[in-house]
């Protein structure tokens, strides 16, 4: 059965759109982040970059930071076009990955999404019709392998669907947090912002209603009777949450995205209107009726892709490994699909002592991070280690001698008081990072629990 | 299946809604919207200009006695200087914070109040003359730390420093820049609260909304960063040695006067916990303020800890010699223990207050973690 499924062939516009469209938003993202100044800002400015866990040698190059920009942009737009495809979707994968591990500090779920999206794209042959790749050989496929765009459908499915797990917990059901805290900043908004969004039922409801959203979109979205209404659905909620939130590009790549679960009548016509805006006359090139991976191919794709999807199955579920609260520690915490779930802002000061002396002096943290940084640090364990260790090592260089850094941390999570966070006695500059848990972690000691997934 | 799901999910959030349309009704369960522009009105009306004019009465009597000590020091003049100094030094520590609008261009507290002062350069610009004061490198040669030197610190008794402006070689020169400092500070002076009464106000009043340059999230910004650098810092921690290998009893404020020190923490601290509650000046009503935005937003909470908070830090202030710098001297732990409590309220206005607020700072993507 396995095997007949992989035979299976459908329509390749849905791909073919999809491809288009992604590249056009890639391209879009990466003019608005240099436009916004974000590239000085963000990998220029700041001396000090935070690197996840094994690529601490993925750096910013000083001002050929730019240059990673331009080839992601330019391979985003060879992506749109179709022109040598697959080597432009790797360049893509690659360049954009790189800038996403140059600096945690800008994780963002939707960035990850795009990494992990783009590498899947390596592996479809989304450049089969309307494309220069085409145009070039002179030949389109008018059918796929079916599995390819089901690939897509389920990432996405996936995406939202976890989205939707992690919802469930008692903070976002039954205290609306951080709606609750969130929304009422919204009074400046036309219209709603002074009525609607301070009303505690309107959080609650779209607590709820953002939950249960997220866990039956998919659904909606593969059924096609329902996919009309989904995709309305889709349509009003990134829109809203664009209006609510700054979350830049992600509600519209979301939108155009899902339109990959519509059959290939309308995909047809979105070529053609992509035709007629840019004037771009249909030629007659040889139709091969189906698209076919050799044999071989087939083999070595598929079992990259069960593995993927394996991964993208299991990975939102290592937090289990885990003792203590999530969201607290936020071990496991990453590549989960957890947007939005938490308000959480910590305050952390770190001491540098001399171990003989006992002399200590404090840390300002200005002096070595920007604001963001600083924020983003001030919260997230793994930070607060890299961080010890930076200060740890710079003061040795600056002459110091055994050198201990304590830091004295207070996080308040989800509206809740603050409270330590850190324990204060534990000397970072000898702790490891690793996979295990960091015991250095205060235990969550607050009367309100987190109960859920 | 689905069909049916989403009816009743329509129907629960309709039902919802409608419950608490009834809710409305009860007087007890409404949520009337907080505003913020009477918010700001209020601290603007009752708070930050009234310091500002207090202050600048006082900053012209001190101009006025200095430019009578100058033209004829003696003993009674130099007294009356000093007295002014003190009086204006005071009420500064109720303007210093509002780094907002006109202050805020001009740089005026750096103008005002940068102390360590670099005696070197104050007196290098007394006997060559041709200084700047508008220079960034002058920042910390003028203002009140410079008259802190120049009323206290220049000769070991009263007579001695009487004789720098009178019959001293240099005399003409010490009066010209004690009197070219005053016309400084009085002309900054002058311009921000001008500026405030013409036109800032209603910017100030009306630029009510979320956004990173909003007036309402800079003057939060702005106060957690007075109470962090300006007080906690400045005048306790740095002196300390909470920064630095080793205390630095020389860089408390009004180094050379010795023994107002405590007296001018203890005076911000007012400031602050006065701005904090809406408190009106020079009086006892209060108004809207960042304690009734918190009590809005249901979190009395974070209020009674920051009002415990600060009551704390002035127990441990109240502790310390006049004399701060003696302080670090003696008996540094009891700083310490000052900083520590000072420490502890900035968590609670950093993390707890902006927290509630939501208060909009960097301008980056986020999708909340």
């Amino acid at each position: 059965m396995i095997k007949n499924y992989f035979n299976k062939h459908i329509d390749a516009k849905p791909l073919v759109v999809f491809r288009v469209l992604f590249g056009v938003m890639m391209f879009v993202s990466m003019i608005r982040f240099w436009a916004n100044g974000w590239i000085d800002k963000l990998y220029i400015k700041p001396s000090f970059f935070f690197s996840y866990y094994g690529f601490d040698w993925v750096k910013p190059v000083g001002d050929y930071t730019y240059l990673i920009f331009i080839v992601c942009a330019l391979a985003s737009l060879f992506v749109a076009i179709g022109y040598k495809y697959r080597v432009a979707i790797i360049l893509f994968f690659l360049s954009f990955t790189y800038i996403e591990l140059m600096d945690k500090t800008t994780y963002l779920n939707h960035y990850y999404f795009v990494s992990v999206l783009s590498f899947l794209l390596i592996f479809l042959p989304a450049n089969a019709q309307f494309s220069v790749d085409a145009f070039l050989h002179k030949k389109e496929y008018n059918r796929i392998p079916r599995w390819t765009i089901d690939s897509i459908k389920l990432l996405l499915a996936i995406v939202y669907f976890y989205a939707g797990l992690t919802k469930l917990n008692s903070d976002w059901l039954f205290r609306a947090m951080p709606l609750k805290i969130w929304l009422p900043s919204k009074y400046d908004l036309p219209i709603i912002g002074n009525n609607l969004m301070q009303q505690e039922w309107v959080h609650f409801a779209m607590s709820w209603g953002g939950a249960l959203y997220d866990l039956i979109i998919p659904f909606l979205l593969i059924i096609r009777k329902t996919r009309p209404i989904a995709f309305f659905l889709v349509l009003f909620f990134h829109v809203f949450t664009r209006v609510l939130f700054p979350i830049g590009m992600f509600p519209y790549i979301m939108i155009v995205s899902s339109l990959i679960f519509f059959d290939a009548n309308i995909h047809k016509k979105i070529i053609y209107y992509i035709r007629k805006i840019t004037r771009i006359k249909p030629i007659k090139l040889l139709q091969v009726k189906e698209y076919n991976f050799s044999n071989f191919n087939t083999k070595i794709i598929s079992s990259i892709v069960l593995v993927f999807f394996i991964i993208q199955l299991l990975l939102p579920w290592r937090y289990f490994l885990y003792p203590g609260e999530l969201f607290w520690t936020e071990e496991g915490y990453r590549y989960s699909w957890r947007v939005m779930l938490m308000e959480k802002a910590g305050y952390a000061n770190f001491k540098i002592v001399d171990k003989k002396s006992g002399k200590f002096f404090y840390v300002n943290n200005d002096d070595f991070l920007t604001s963001y940084q600083e924020k983003q640090m001030s919260f997230q364990p793994d930070f607060i280690l890299e961080y010890a260790h930076f200060l740890g090592d710079h003061f040795s260089s600056q002459g110091h001698k055994n050198i201990q850094v304590f830091v004295e941390s207070y996080v308040a999570l989800n509206g809740r008081m603050s409270m330590p966070y850190i324990n204060p006695k534990v000397d970072l500059y000898q702790e490891k990072e690793s996979f295990y848990h960091k015991n250095w972690i205060l235990p969550f000691e607050s009367d309100i629990k987190i109960k859920g997934l | 299946m689905i069909k049916k799901f989403l009816s009743i999910v329509f129907l629960l959030v309709l039902i919802n809604a409608c419950s608490s349309n009834d809710g409305v009704e009860d007087p007890i369960s409404l949520v009337d919207d907080f505003d913020r522009g009477s918010m700001l009105t209020n601290l603007s009306d009752n708070i930050i200009i009234p310091s500002y004019e207090d202050f600048a009465v006082k900053m012209t009597l001190m101009k006025d006695a200095g430019q009578t000590f100058t033209a004829s020091p003696n003993q009674n003049s130099l007294e009356q200087f000093r007295a002014s100094w003190l009086d204006a030094y005071k009420s500064w520590q109720r303007v210093e914070m509002f780094n907002i609008g006109k202050a805020e261009e001009l740089q005026y507290s750096y103008y005002m109040n940068v102390y360590p002062l670099t005696i070197s350069d104050v007196e290098n610009n007394i006997v060559n003359g041709g200084y700047d004061l508008n220079s960034v490198n002058n920042q910390d040669a003028q203002g009140f730390p410079a008259l802190d030197y120049l009323l206290y610190g220049i000769a070991d008794n009263d007579s001695a420093l009487i004789a720098m402006y009178s019959t001293g070689s240099d005399a003409s020169k010490y009066s010209n820049y004690v009197n070219a400092i005053l016309n400084q500070m009085d002309r900054l002076t002058q311009e921000v609260l001008t500026d405030w009464k013409n036109s800032y106000k209603n910017t100030f009043i009306n630029s009510k909304s979320n956004t990173a340059t909003s007036s309402l999230n800079k003057l939060v910004n702005d106060f957690i960063f007075y109470y962090e650098k300006g007080l906690r810092a400045n005048k306790i921690g740095i002196p300390a040695g909470i920064f630095s290998s080793s205390p630095l009893p020389n860089k408390v404020e009004a180094f050379y006067r010795k023994d107002i020190s405590k007296e001018l923490v203890l005076d911000a601290l007012q400031a602050v916990e006065d701005f904090f509650n809406g408190k009106h000046f020079n009086g006892n009503s209060t108004g809207e303020s960042f304690k009734s935005y918190l009590l809005y937003l249901d979190r009395n909470d974070i209020y009674v800890s920051t009002r415990d908070q600060f009551n704390a830090a002035r127990l441990e202030i109240n502790n310390l010699s006049n004399n701060l710098s003696d302080q670090v001297i003696t008996d540094n732990s009891k700083m310490t223990r000052a900083y520590d409590e000072l420490q502890k309220a900035v968590v609670l206005l950093k993390v707890d207050m902006l927290q509630a607020f939501s208060i909009n700072i960097d301008y980056v993507d986020a999708d909340g973690d």
